[in-house]
């Protein structure tokens, strides 16, 4: 292919890529996305992980 | 209730353990050559030089050790987050047999002589294959649980180890590609100038991917649950991906200043390094900042310590390399020890005290118990890593720019002032104090694998129920 086309190319994928981050980073700051980011971030605390004591221990296995 | 659905805990079990056994390893036959250093005559046999150890350290550490930590972590996070079990456990199970045969024929392969001779990609090529085909697997099981969860979002931790799998796959294709001459040899199919760029642009970015992005997404799971808190910005921690993943995949030629590498590439790598403190600090800032109003937790909980003095490390080491890119700065490091401490800032400092941290947190909890055996020795394991990497990376900063300085300094006449052995001669007390401060980091893992023995002893394995998601995320 021609080396010049090549080049405009690889300048244009640079354009695309910066402005598709400065989309995602106004779209990260926008009003919009705050309450899924909120209720995202509880994601891992809402699941308690911790297992019931030891004399209602559920789901035994020797796995 | 026995049938209840559960999550499976099995190779996450699996993975943790061999996490610490491989640590010990591979921070073992880091201890030796840094002995060797030291002493000479240690060097016994062809088998145990040097020179054929020292991979196999870089290799335990990295692909063992951080390897079953990324493994086990993931598997353990996509599943409470997508609140599903994993997908293809089958596939799973062939993950952990496949990595552990990996990395017992990595073990054998090296002191043999039987290298590539690239750096953090030494494994001859049948070896190669076997990584691909255990990696591909690796992703069909992640994603598989990510396509199947039951929650709509999908959590930002698991973008990170999404990210990684992705482009460790990416890299480890690429830079493997090579021509096999017999079951044993084989040679890149990248030739000189070209060789070197793609071997760096890999070796950069198993540190940007391999080393930081899925031990961020380690950050982004085991910090806010430590701390009992949410993650300080979610919008942050969504720029901060993006940031990484737009920029890390440009930094590799800051490995080749003052090469045959055409000027212009060099400087791009340097200024993509440069950028990169952005990204590296909004993360570094992101997680430290979760324990705001938590600080106190800091005080009892030595897990939390392990965690955010982790994430100081890589507030540091972050910063340390963006400098080191800049090639005036790089002319004076470039092949010394500062290079030696710089890395291990990283790999001790931030991915073995996040990794560990991690796995304090998991194994009581892959046991059905709700706490370590021995909380205290948790915390004494955390002050001697923490006094060993002081200790190894202040020689190595001081050995680093006094061999530096040696190299440089010129006579009026134009002829070196010192001859490269007085350099060695002068380190001879660094790589001493580097020597005790690396072995503490190994005795504080063998007081984890005590911690973690007495914590599992007479435990029955234990999966826990699958949650259903809050009614909020069904």
């Amino acid at each position: 292919m021609d080396g010049q086309l090549v080049n405009s190319l690889r300048s244009i994928l640079l354009l695309v890529g910066l402005l598709c981050f400065v989309g995602i980073c106004f779209w990260a700051y926008g009003r919009q996305a705050r309450a899924g980011f909120d209720e995202a971030a509880q994601l891992p605390l809402a699941d308690d992980d911790l297992p019931a004591r030891p004399a209602e221990k559920e789901g035994m296995t020797n796995g | 209730m026995q049938s209840q659905a559960t999550y499976n805990y099995k190779v996450v079990r699996q993975f943790a353990i061999m996490t610490v056994v491989w640590g010990i390893v591979g921070m073992l036959v880091g201890v030796i050559v840094a002995a060797q250093l030291i002493w000479p005559e240690l060097n016994v046999h062809e088998f145990l030089h040097f020179g054929r150890l020292r991979p196999l350290h870089t290799n335990a550490v990295i692909f063992a050790f951080g390897g079953c930590a990324l493994f086990a972590t993931s598997f353990y996070v996509v599943q409470r987050t997508c609140h599903t079990r994993l997908f293809a456990p089958g596939l799973a199970s062939f993950v952990f047999w496949g990595w552990q045969l990996i990395i017992v024929a990595a073990a054998v392969t090296l002191p043999l002589g039987i290298t590539t001779g690239k750096e953090y990609a030494e494994l001859e090529w049948p070896i190669d294959i076997a990584i691909a085909v255990v990696w591909v697997a690796y992703a069909v099981v992640f994603f598989g649980t990510v396509a199947t969860r039951k929650v709509s979002h999908i959590y930002v931790a698991n973008w990170f180890y999404g990210a990684f799998i992705i482009a460790v796959a990416l890299l480890h294709i690429v830079n493997s590609v090579e021509i096999p001459v017999s079951l044993f040899k084989s040679y890149s199919a990248y030739a000189g100038v070209q060789d070197a760029m793609v071997q760096w642009w890999y070796g950069h970015n198993a540190v940007g991917f391999f080393l930081t992005a899925g031990f961020l997404g380690m950050m982004y799971y085991f910090v806010p649950k430590q701390a009992d808190r949410p993650i300080y910005s979610y919008r942050l921690s969504v720029v901060h991906f993006w940031a990484l993943i737009f920029t890390y995949m440009w930094a590799g030629p800051h490995h080749l200043h003052y090469t045959a590498l055409p000027d212009w590439a060099q400087s791009v790598g340097m200024l993509f390094s440069l950028i990169l403190l952005a990204p590296s600090w909004g993360g570094m800032i992101n997680g430290i900042m979760t324990l705001s109003g938590a600080w106190h937790k800091l005080r009892t909980d030595p897990i939390l310590k392990f965690m955010v003095t982790s994430l100081s490390f890589y507030g540091m080491s972050t910063f340390e390399g963006p400098m080191m890119s800049v090639k005036t700065v790089n002319a004076l490091s470039h092949y010394t020890d500062w290079t030696v401490g710089h890395v291990h800032s990283g790999a001790l400092g931030w991915v073995a005290l996040i990794s560990i941290g991690s796995v304090y947190f998991l194994l009581p909890r892959l046991y059905g118990k709700t706490e370590m055996y021995s909380t205290k020795l948790v915390n004494t394991h955390f002050w001697v890593a923490t006094v060993g990497i002081v200790l190894y990376i202040a020689s190595m900063w001081i050995a680093g720019v006094m061999q530096g300085l040696y190299w440089r300094a010129v006579n009026p006449d134009g002829t070196l002032t010192y001859a490269f052995v007085e350099g060695v001669k002068a380190t001879y007390p660094l790589w001493t104090i580097r020597l005790v401060g690396g072995a503490l980091f190994l005795v504080g893992m063998l007081i984890m694998f005590y911690n973690m023995l007495k914590t599992i002893a007479g435990e029955r394995a234990y999966n826990a129920p699958i949650v259903a998601p809050a009614a909020a995320h069904a």
